[in-house]
């Protein structure tokens, strides 16, 4: 579904992202772990398209399609989507408008009617009360004085509702409480599907206790320096990521 | 010859062929026609005028004109949807085939200002110019030298009228320009209540210049909305002067919406002459291309409890200018009084500019007052942030600008003007952007 190869990607003319392979078949559940700095988020947000990064070479692929050419919203339409580890306030902009245009924006470039607001209700209100939000945040502009958690908690809404094709996490696990983490661990594992992709990416293993990866990957020094299944991410909170690095240059 | 000279003899020309009228109108044209003489047309070094060049005004030739003949079709299309009672003007001539004043409920007296002089000229007479004199403004002043129609809507004590009440002014596509100096008079009785509607609209290709006046005087009690929505062509000249006077406990809520005009300058002036008057000023306008917009704004406060808020909210765009002066006088011995203002405006591009200033003169000591200006662009993050879940640039910057928009716009209750000033500001979207449905269904989501 995801196929990252050989990425280089400079940000301000220093190589951040140093020839980076990564594939992700749907149905999979993917970790990207890494010390601070690797280059975890910089993945993440050149698959999503934010600018500011120069791809240098190489290429990323998503369902057959050169994501590198198309514009950011175009990715989301096509089932991109990512949460953010700081999720921006859009002060005046109601969170149930963003839903609703944002759904709506998906559907029409797939040539499909919007949605009824019935419908859209409903599934609307199923997923609030999965993610265990009061109905009056949907009143409340996007983000705007939300806590920590609940910005956390409004992007898995918003995953929730826009039911992408490859989820991506940077940091979602970041200034979580235990409850509010459990909360979106359950809403992450409830988008696990077979036609779907989900691409965690941390630094702690904490959120993976609750979300268990099939493959975990260790991104350092913007190359992914090694892939395992769950056991790494436990070696890793266990040993640190200097031994990674070791291996990797022996 | 002067620029004033070309104005004055239009009017003499005029004069020549008016048919009798009653002396004290005459009177009041000579005294205009003598002070806007002597004043002359505001320069850029007179400090109201400061911002706004209005050389575009007084270098120009403007006809009057008889007639008000207009496309039906087209007329159709400007006049707001709205299930009303309604007076309209074509380049300031009534035109009674595009007017709806059918079954007036009780209570209510809608007119042409023509049609009242005629019926009974000394009731109009006395509330006529009281409010905006000819000392005001050049503009007033000249508005009074050629004071000929308008609407008069009076509506007696403790009248409620469900229907708003719209006049219309219509600017053509005219092989010259016109001008006209229309007058809106209206007389709200004790505790009665109302919505007034002042639209203008046009063709596209018009270029008229209108010089309206508006007196509006609230008895004891009385509630009105007064909403002026500004569709004007883009070719058009508008200067606008409103009065309003207030009773004791009266409520008088202005919506100065403008959307269209290369220049407009409205000035308004509430007088909250009693106990327990309230005035709420909300103002929105969205400008672009080279649209020049000046709003200037006075609330005396001339009685102790007496209340002003006012919200204007500015958008612009490409090389329009806008100007924002909002002035709030508190006398002497007017205690306990609360007056609130506040400005924001949002450049949308570089080269767009406005100014603007709050003026507060206070003369009494028991005074609760604020006013805050603020001036900024879209929030690129925002915009960026809205991209990532799907929603195309152009309408992402719609949303963000009309959120921007969203304290004034929260406040029309008028649907189809809230429709016009959404499309306007943000185009097409996919739905309302307040979404009333929607909103219902949440709120009584969170009943559950
Ligand atoms: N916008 C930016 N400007 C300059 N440097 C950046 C920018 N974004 C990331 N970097 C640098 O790129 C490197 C990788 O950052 P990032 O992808 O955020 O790492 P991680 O998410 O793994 O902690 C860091 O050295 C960081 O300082
Ligand atoms: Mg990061």
């Amino acid at each position: 579904m995801l196929e990252v190869k050989d990425l280089h990607v400079t940000v301000e003319g220093s190589e951040i992202l140093k020839g980076l392979n990564l594939t992700l078949k749907a149905g999979e559940v993917h970790a990207i772990m890494g010390p601070n700095g690797a280059g975890k988020s910089t993945l993440s947000a050149v698959i999503a398209g934010k600018e500011g990064y120069e791809v240098t070479s190489g290429s990323i692929t998503f369902k057959g399609r050169d994501v590198l050419e198309m514009d950011v919203e175009e990715r989301a339409q096509a089932g991109l989507l990512l949460g953010f580890q700081y999720p921006v306030e859009i002060p005046g902009v109601k969170n149930i408008y963003l839903l609703k245009a944002a759904l709506n924006a998906q559907r029409k470039a797939r040539g499909e009617d919007e949605i009824p607001a019935p419908e859209f209700m409903k599934l609307v209100k199923e997923q609030l009360a999965a993610m265990k939000m009061d109905p009056s945040f949907l009143q409340r502009a996007v983000n705007e004085g939300f806590s920590g958690g609940e910005k956390k908690r409004n992007e898995i809404l918003q995953m929730l509702v826009l039911q992408p094709k490859l989820v991506m996490l940077d940091e979602i696990d970041s200034g979580l409480d235990i409850d509010a983490m459990r909360v979106v661990a359950q809403g992450i594992n409830s988008l696990r599907d077979p036609e779907r992709g989900i691409l965690i990416v941390t630094h702690y293993q904490r959120l993976l206790e609750h979300v268990e990866p099939d493959v975990v990957h260790v991104l350092v020094d913007g190359r992914i320096a090694k892939t395992g299944d769950k056991q790494l991410a436990y070696d890793l909170e266990a040993r640190g990521y200097d031994w990674v690095l070791e291996e990797s240059a022996a | 010859m002067s620029d004033e000279q070309t104005f004055l003899d239009k009017l003499q020309a005029r004069n020549a062929v008016r048919g009798d009228e009653p002396t004290w109108i005459t009177a009041r044209r000579q005294a205009g026609a003598a002070r806007f003489e002597a004043v002359g047309f505001p320069h850029k070094r007179v400090e109201d005028w400061k911002y706004t060049d209005i050389r575009s005004i007084s270098r120009g030739d403007f006809e009057l004109t008889d007639n008000a003949e207009f496309s039906p079709a087209t007329a159709a299309a400007l006049t707001l949807p709205i299930d009303a009672l309604r007076l309209t003007f074509v380049d300031g001539v009534f035109s009674r085939s595009l007017s709806d004043l059918n079954s007036l409920p009780e209570g209510v007296s809608i007119e042409p200002l023509s049609q009242a002089l005629e019926a009974n000229h000394e009731a109009v007479g006395g509330a006529l110019g009281r409010l905006a004199g000819i000392d005001f403004s050049p503009f007033t002043a000249l508005n009074t030298a050629f004071t000929e129609e308008g609407a008069v809507i009076r509506l007696a004590a403790g009248t409620v009228v469900d229907k708003p009440i719209i006049v219309q002014f219509l600017s053509r596509a005219n092989d010259r320009p016109v001008m006209s100096h229309p007058r809106v008079l209206v007389e709200a009785g004790g505790r009665s209540e109302a919505t007034v509607i002042e639209h203008h609209a046009g063709e596209a290709e018009a270029a008229n210049f209108t010089n309206l006046v508006s007196e509006i005087m609230l008895d004891r009690g009385a509630i009105l909305s007064y909403y002026k929505l500004q569709e004007a062509p883009v070719g058009d000249l508008h200067i606008s002067s409103l009065h309003a006077e207030q009773g004791r406990d009266s409520r008088f809520t202005s919506f100065n919406l403008t959307l269209g005009g290369a220049l407009v300058r409205n000035d308004l002036v509430a007088d909250l002459n009693a106990e327990g008057a309230e005035t709420q000023y909300n103002g929105l306008f969205f400008v672009r291309g080279r649209q020049h917009v000046d709003n200037h704004t006075l609330v005396n406060h001339n009685a102790p409890r007496t209340y002003s808020n006012e919200s204007y909210k500015g958008i612009l765009d490409d090389r329009a200018r806008g100007v924002f002066n909002g002035k709030v006088m508190v006398k002497r011995d007017s205690q306990q009084i609360e007056a609130y203002q506040n400005n924001a405006n949002l450049l949308l591009s570089d080269r767009a500019e406005i100014d603007t200033k709050p003026e507060l003169e206070i003369y009494a000591d028991d005074v609760k007052c604020s006013h805050g200006a603020t001036t900024g662009q879209l929030d690129e993050e925002a915009v960026y942030a809205l991209r990532t879940r799907g929603i195309d640039e152009q309408m992402a910057r719609g949303l963000l600008t009309l959120a921007f928009a969203g304290e004034v716009m929260e406040q029309v209750q008028v649907d189809a003007i809230a429709e016009r000033v959404e499309l306007a500001v943000a185009g097409k979207l996919p739905e309302r952007f307040n979404l009333a449905g929607l909103v219902e269904s949440a709120s009584a989501l969170g009943e559950e």
